[in-house]
C-alpha cells in the first residue's frame, strides 16, 4: 500500500459513509443510540480535512493523520476503535511494513485490545479479526467480508452499548461491523490493480 | 486532617450535565480536592473524545489522577489518553456516582490512594 492508495481509500470510504449515513444510524437506533452514521460522517469529513492540511509524505504519517482525525472527531466508541486501528497501522508502517495483510493484522489486534472484545461478542471485532486472517490467506474479497458482517446478526451483544439490551440485541446487524465491512471493501477497491 | 491534593480526580461522562451534577454532589463533602471534568465531546455533542479528556487532565493541578467514567467509550478514550499524557492515571471500573463520591469524601479526609482503593473495590461493576 502507498500514500496515494490510502488517500484514494479514504475518498472512497467518505463517499460510502455519506451514502449510507442514515442506514448506519438506523442500525444503531435498533440496538444502540442511533448516532453511528453521524459519528462516522463527522469522522470521514475530518479525515479528508486533516489529510489536506497535513499533506503527509509517507505511509506512517498518512495513517497517523487519519488516526488523529478519527480520535478527535468521531465522538462515539467507534472513534477510539478506528483511531487505534490507524495508529497501529502507522506504527507498523514506521517499521517499514506496507503489505496489506500485515497492516490489517496490526489494525485488528489494536481494535481487539482497545475494546477488549472477542470474536462473537457482536462488535466490529467480528469483522476485523477474521478479515485479517482472510487477508493473510489471500482470501479477502467482498463476498467474504459480507459474510462476516452478516454473521453478527444472530449474535447477542456482549460488548458496547448494545450489550445493555441483552437478548434484544439478537436479530440485528452490528453497526460497527457494517461500517468496518465498508472500510475493508473500499480498501480492496483502492488497492485493486 | 488536610485534604489530599497530591492526588486529583477527573470525571468523564458522555453528557456535560452528568459530570456537572456529580461535581455538585461531591463538592458538598469535598470542597478542597483537585477535581476537573470532561462531559460530552469538544464540540458539545453527546459522547466522549480524547482531546476533551486530555484538557481535563491538563487542567487538574495534581499529577496523579483518579479517573471515573460512565460508559464504555469513555473507557476506551481514557486508555488512549493514558498514552498521550505525562500524568499518572488510575482508572476505576466502578459505579460512577458511588465511586466518585467515595473517593472524593476520602480525599477530602486526607486519605491516600491506596486506602481509597480498598473502599472502591466492592463498587466494581464494569
Ligand atoms: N468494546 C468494544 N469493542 C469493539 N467494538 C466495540 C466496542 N464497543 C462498541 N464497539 C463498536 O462500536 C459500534 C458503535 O459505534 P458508535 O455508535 O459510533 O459508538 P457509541 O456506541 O459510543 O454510540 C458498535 O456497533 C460496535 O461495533
Ligand atoms: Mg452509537
Amino acid at each position: 500500500m502507498n500514500v496515494e492508495q490510502v488517500k484514494q481509500w479514504m475518498q472512497l470510504y467518505q463517499t460510502e459513509i455519506e451514502k449510507n449515513k442514515d442506514y448506519l444510524s438506523q442500525l444503531d437506533t435498533d440496538i444502540g443510540d442511533g448516532d453511528h452514521g453521524n459519528n462516522m460522517a463527522r469522522g470521514v469529513d475530518a479525515v479528508a480535512a486533516g489529510l489536506a492540511k497535513d499533506n503527509p509524505a509517507d505511509l506512517a504519517q498518512t495513517f497517523k493523520s487519519i488516526a488523529m482525525s478519527l480520535i478527535s472527531k468521531v465522538g462515539g466508541a467507534s472513534g477510539p476503535l478506528y483511531g487505534t486501528a490507524f495508529l497501529e497501522m502507522a506504527k507498523a508502517a514506521k517499521d517499514s511494513e506496507s503489505d496489506i495483510p500485515t497492516l490489517l493484522q496490526a489494525a485488528a489486534d489494536g481494535v481487539a485490545k482497545r475494546g477488549g472484545a472477542k470474536v462473537g461478542d457482536k462488535t466490529m471485532v467480528d469483522v476485523w479479526t477474521p478479515a485479517a486472517q482472510d487477508a493473510k490467506a489471500g482470501q479477502l474479497n467482498a463476498a467474504n467480508i459480507d459474510k462476516l458482517v452478516e454473521a453478527t446478526k444472530p449474535l447477542r451483544a456482549l460488548k458496547g452499548r448494545a450489550s445493555y439490551l441483552g437478548e434484544r440485541s439478537i436479530g440485528h446487524l452490528d453497526p460497527g461491523a457494517v461500517s468496518t465491512g465498508m472500510l475493508l471493501k473500499t480498501l480492496l477497491q483502492a488497492t485493486a490493480k | 486532617m488536610a485534604a489530599n491534593t497530591q492526588t486529583g480526580m477527573v470525571l468523564v461522562s458522555h453528557v456535560p450535565e452528568i459530570v456537572a451534577g456529580i461535581s455538585k454532589l461531591i463538592r458538598q463533602v469535598a470542597p478542597d480536592i483537585n477535581l476537573t471534568t470532561a462531559g460530552g465531546t469538544s464540540d458539545g455533542d453527546i459522547g466522549t473524545d480524547a482531546t476533551h479528556i486530555l484538557q481535563a487532565i491538563d487542567d487538574n493541578h495534581a499529577d496523579e489522577l483518579m479517573v471515573f467514567y460512565d460508559l464504555g467509550s469513555a473507557k476506551m478514550n481514557l486508555d488512549l489518553v493514558t498514552d498521550m499524557t505525562d500524568k499518572t492515571l488510575h482508572r476505576y471500573d466502578v459505579a460512577f456516582v458511588e465511586g466518585a463520591y467515595t473517593a472524593a469524601a476520602l480525599l477530602q479526609a486526607g486519605d491516600s490512594r491506596a486506602e481509597i482503593e480498598k473502599q472502591l473495590a466492592p463498587l466494581k461493576i464494569k
